[in-house]
């Protein structure tokens, strides 16, 4: 086994959650290089659509955008937005959804909108974009982000998208009636909501890694599975494939017309 | 009625200062020469609407043109922030910016209310706490089944602007490729805008179900060639991705950004539009 990166792991390991028979609402960066990934490698039938209302979409290279041309040339069809949010994406036809955060708590919820108070924030963040709603009508949601304690923190300076809510309950008091996040991928490890309490509990550690460093990025006191897996290093083929897709990609973006 | 005109013309008669003006586009026909003018003709205290505000928006706002944004995802897409826009949020400059902020599903439904000329949108959804900072986020309990939705008033902006690939002589208009929200922004608005790529005699040979919008629904149209750029025109050329990771050096710093507004946009000769150029 050859070496790879933290991010090519997560990338991996996101990628195989995933299967043929999942309808996928991709976002922009690492869910997209996930998702395509799939597509190339164990899941070719599976079904990708973006926020554009560019449905079942087989893209050569990755989008800059979420809007790219060759989103919508490599496309089955192409819905307006209005129409994506209402017929595809609240409906319920979507099986599963890849969030980012640039906070998250340990009942997953996230941040995606400002570091600090919302009037004066020390870091104002792009916002919600599709993040909420995909966050309630997804049927399954998985979260991919890096970790750190900047990251995982006690408590969110804002409220994006509810995952769990409070823990317990929480999420189907709040009228949310899908599954939300049941995965959260780092360059760590995997973290998966405990069954009863719905707090983010550590069940697959990435190679190299220790529980003390895990703990080390994480601002709350973190809890592990009783059973706790290895995460499986990346395969030959799937590096293979990754890499040549992030080639092509950036020779593509820096090209100018 | 559509009216052909020059875009100076076109934006001078529809866009005046302290509107509501709505420049849609998602990634694709971003009209960006229409908002340039805009920036040429020195409005002022404009409420910008727009899901993504992406580049032009980062330039509207750097140069002084908004007292407000509505928006609902506020970066340059894959690559970072919009400088210009955290600049007048987080310090005030060039002047202190008021944000209204949405989620893609609330404005994308707000937009359906007002082309529908209905006052609210109602859909399934949990604003978390945007419906704090948002008091346009409001709940409506569903007459026939109880079911408690989220509601938004519908977006009626004053003036809607946007790009399209093609008009025909008598200014009936087609888009073609990502639709985003341009349709309904337009029927939403009380007056509007548009620049083309070009004028074609007839839409005779279009797919029965193209995305037309019918003279009598337009305002004025200007042809301006490559009027998206950076961003694309389906069909004409490609996203200038380089220009895009450009930006983000160029909007970082004031002046470097109030240089480049002044050579790019301010100057009508600049040849910002040309094939491959960036300017950077």
């Amino acid at each position: 086994m050859g070496d790879f990166t933290p991010d090519e792991l997560m990338t991996v390991t996101a990628a195989r959650c995933v299967g043929n028979d999942d309808v996928c609402f991709v976002g922009i960066g690492l869910p997209s290089a996930a998702c395509n990934l799939a597509r190339l490698t164990h899941a070719p039938a599976i079904t990708l659509i973006y926020e554009s209302g560019t449905i079942n979409t087989r893209p050569n290279v990755l989008p800059l955008s979420i809007g790219d041309g060759e989103l919508c040339a490599t496309a089955l069809t192409t819905v307006s937005v209005p129409q994506f949010f209402r017929y595809w994406l609240q409906s319920g036809r979507i099986t599963v959804g890849f969030l980012g955060a640039a906070q998250i708590d340990r009942f997953a919820n996230i941040n995606t909108t400002v570091v600090g108070s919302y009037a004066s924030p020390s870091v104002r963040l792009p916002g919600a974009g599709g993040a909420p709603e995909m966050a309630a009508a997804c049927q399954r949601i998985f979260i991919v982000m890096p970790q750190s304690k900047r990251a995982m923190v006690e408590q969110l300076d804002f409220v994006t998208s509810v995952g769990h809510g409070t823990g317990g309950g929480s999420r189907v008091q709040q009228g949310l009636t899908t599954a939300g996040p049941v995965k959260v991928i780092t360059d760590l490890c995997v973290m998966e909501p405990d069954t009863i309490t719905r707090e983010l509990t550590v069940t697959s550690v990435h190679p190299g890694v220790t529980r003390d460093k895990i703990q080390a990025a994480t601002a709350w006191p973190i809890r592990f599975a009783g059973q706790l897996s290895d995460t499986p290093a990346p395969s030959a083929n799937e590096l293979a494939v990754l890499r040549r897709l992030k080639a092509e990609t950036e020779k593509a973006h820096k090209g100018t017309d | 009625m559509a009216v052909f005109c020059s875009l100076k013309e076109a934006i001078a008669d529809a866009v005046t200062d302290g509107d509501v003006v709505a420049m849609e586009g998602f990634t694709h026909l971003i009209p960006f020469a229409a908002g340039h003018e805009v920036i040429r003709q020195g409005r002022r205290d404009l409420t910008l609407v727009r899901m993504t505000p992406d580049l032009i928006y980062d330039q509207l706002i750097g140069a002084g043109c908004a007292a407000k944004l509505v928006f609902s995802w506020g970066g340059n897409p894959g690559v970072g922030s919009l400088h210009r826009l955290r600049d007048a949020v987080e310090n005030g400059w060039p002047r202190p910016l008021a944000i209204e902020e949405y989620s893609h599903a609330a404005m994308a439904n707000a937009y359906d209310a007002g082309a529908a000329h209905l006052p609210f949108a109602a859909y399934r959804g949990s604003p978390g706490d945007l419906a704090k900072v948002n008091q346009n986020f409001r709940t409506v309990t569903c007459p026939f089944t109880g079911e408690i939705l989220t509601a938004v008033p519908a977006m009626r902006p004053d003036v809607t602007i946007i790009h399209a690939q093609r008009a025909d002589r008598e200014g009936n208009v087609l888009i073609d490729g990502i639709l985003g929200v341009q349709k309904e922004a337009l029927l939403a608005a009380k007056r509007s805008v548009v620049t083309v790529e070009e004028v074609v005699e007839t839409f005779d040979g279009s797919p029965a179900n193209a995305c037309i919008l019918p003279r009598w629904t337009v305002g004025a149209i200007a042809v301006v060639p490559r009027g998206a750029f950076p961003s694309y025109a389906y069909g004409y050329y490609r996203r200038n991705n380089a220009f895009y990771l450009a930006w983000d050096a160029i909007a970082r710093d004031r002046q470097t950004f109030s240089r480049w507004i002044e050579e790019n946009v301010m100057n009508p000769g600049s040849g910002i539009r040309d094939a491959g150029s960036v300017h950077g």
